[in-house]
């Protein structure tokens, strides 16, 4: 690994206190390193990994990070997480794309969640993009998950800087008591494009979801997020959509909820618009600027 | 010393403010009050910057500072507590007061800004300035913001709004401690902070009318002035 590697990773990895339990990375499309541990195997197969999580592990962390330094490379993968009835694990997957030249170069990590009873997952997704080159950065993420009962699955995913373009797509079915919670950070500038969608099946009595996307779109960049909550027993689901626009960016939130049963408790909430007067007025006389205050609101409400 | 000479604010062609000619002198604990509509939060603005008079000017220890923005006002040591404190999304209340302090601060320096005003500290540090906090709690720590920037001039836009009682104990507290060492004008309708005041500056219609602080209160007590009249 050089220095460029080195910077890509640690953009898009997270800091965590206990030692990493396995981990494997792939450069460009292929794996560069891998480890495994009693109770969490990484094996090979073909355009991916299986990951197998043993029942009861007390507490994992899984580390799967991908980097792009070559132009040009479109790069697939397919990735299974099966884990293990009452599992504890967080997993830490992004990719990083550093392109200096003038290629489209992409990657679309195809991932699916087969999530036992009573297991917990903690998976954080961070996407970043930098060059100097013109050739476009793109990602693609599709994440499919099956929660069994009891399962619980926290998701953030964040995308700060430099991706010119991504569609991400989640969809989920929860059974009887699963908890799906989703915090999705994004940021645009230029003329970035982002859309993001989401399925979520509540399929379970007492399953529930609740989905918070915030977003900021500056310049001439534009967002589109579709969700849809389908409600089919006694269950909950609430959707939170909050953007920010600046200069001709433009946001667009496509709620849909569909309850099935009239035991299904569903909303959806969307707040769009520029930043609010008054919250620069009061940053300003505490003694920032306009462009400070700004910077810091932005910052906060992607934090 | 703050001096507001000659000052006249229009507001979609109304005439807010006629003629206002006052002076605030260092140490001093002022208290802007008057009927609903008669200036009074327009008067507290243009002083911060938030509002430009339309004729006028003020000048602050010998220097115009008519055109400074409310970003160099507050650099100049102005400070000014809202009377609908602001929701954010994802600022928390330890952000706030660092921005308020102008520099990183400890949680445990904070939590001496949040324990002043009768918020138990840790708990509130990390919550966000949103809904979640009730309009008590989000007035408490707006003041608190002004506590932490410790201005030379401090405003307060009814400070006592949506606060309880045990909490305005506090307040005149706060104002005690506070006039010892910077300008305090604080718009009220309160007949306790009326009488902490060195002087009360009575607006009606846009015009200042000269008043003694003692008839004031009189009249106060004689529900001859109730309150907002």
């Amino acid at each position: 690994m050089n220095e460029t590697d080195k910077e890509l990773l640690e953009k898009i990895s997270e800091q965590t206190k206990e030692p990493i339990s396995a981990y494997n990375i792939r450069k460009n499309g292929t794996c560069i390193d891998r480890k495994v541990s009693d109770y969490i195997n990484i094996a090979a197969k073909e355009h991916g990994l299986e990951i197998y999580v043993k029942e009861n592990t007390l507490f994992g962390i899984i580390h799967i990070p991908v980097i792009i330094t070559q132009s040009g490379i479109k790069d697939i993968v397919y990735n299974d997480f099966h884990i293990g009835k009452n599992a504890n694990v967080i997993i830490v997957a992004g990719c990083g794309i550093h392109n200096d030249d003038k290629h489209e170069t992409s990657h679309s990590g195809i991932h699916r969640f087969f999530i036992a009873e009573g297991a917990k997952v903690k998976y954080i997704e961070k996407h970043y993009g930098e060059g100097s080159g013109n050739g476009k950065k793109i990602l693609n993420p599709v994440t499919e998950i099956k929660m069994q009962k009891n399962s619980k699955m926290t998701i953030n995913s964040v995308q700060i800087k430099g991706v010119d373009d991504t569609k991400r797509v989640t969809k989920a079915t929860l059974y009887d008591g699963a908890t799906l919670t989703i915090n999705e950070k994004i940021l645009t500038n230029n003329n970035q494009k982002a859309k993001s969608e989401f399925e979520i099946i509540l399929d379970g009595l007492d399953a529930s979801t609740h989905i918070v996307s915030r977003s900021v779109a500056i310049d001439k960049s534009y967002q589109e997020f579709a969700s849809k909550v389908i409600g089919k027993t006694k269950c909950y689901g609430h959707v939170e959509c909050d953007a920010i626009i600046k200069d001709e960016g433009m946001v667009r939130s496509i709620p849909e909820v569909f309850a099935q049963d009239t035991s299904a408790n569903l909303i959806h909430e969307a707040a769009i618009g520029k930043i609010a007067g008054e919250e620069l007025l009061k940053l300003m006389s505490l003694g920032l600027t306009e462009k400070e205050a700004e910077k810091v609101i932005i910052e906060e409400f992607l934090k | 010393m703050l001096e507001l000479k000659n000052i006249c604010f229009e507001q979609n062609g109304e005439l807010i403010l006629n003629n206002i000619n006052l002076t605030f002198e260092d140490n001093k604990f002022y208290v802007i009050t008057g009927p609903n509509g008669s200036g009074k939060s327009s008067l507290a603005k243009i002083i911060m910057g938030i509002y430009k008079p339309t004729s006028g000017v003020i000048i602050y220890n010998g220097h115009n500072i008519t055109d400074k923005s409310i970003t160099e006002r507050a650099k100049l040591g102005f400070g000014y507590a809202f009377q609908t404190p602001t929701l954010f999304k994802g600022l928390t209340v330890w952000e706030l007061l660092n921005i308020a302090k102008g520099k990183k601060i400890s949680k445990k320096e904070a939590c001496t800004f949040l324990s002043q005003v009768g918020l138990c500290a840790q708990k509130y540090l990390d919550r966000e300035l949103n809904k979640s906090l009730s309009g008590g709690e989000l007035k408490r720590i707006e003041i608190a913001s002004i506590i932490a920037k410790n201005p030379a001039i401090a405003i307060f836009d009814e400070p006592e709004a949506g606060i309880d009682l045990w909490s305005f104990e506090h307040l005149t507290k706060i104002f005690k401690d506070m006039v010892l060492d910077k300008t305090t004008i604080v718009i009220s309708h309160q007949e306790r902070i009326l009488k902490m005041a060195d002087k009360v500056i009575l607006l009606d219609k846009g015009t200042v009318k000269e008043v003694k602080k003692e008839d004031f209160l009189t009249k106060i007590a004689n529900k001859e002035c109730a309150k907002g009249e």
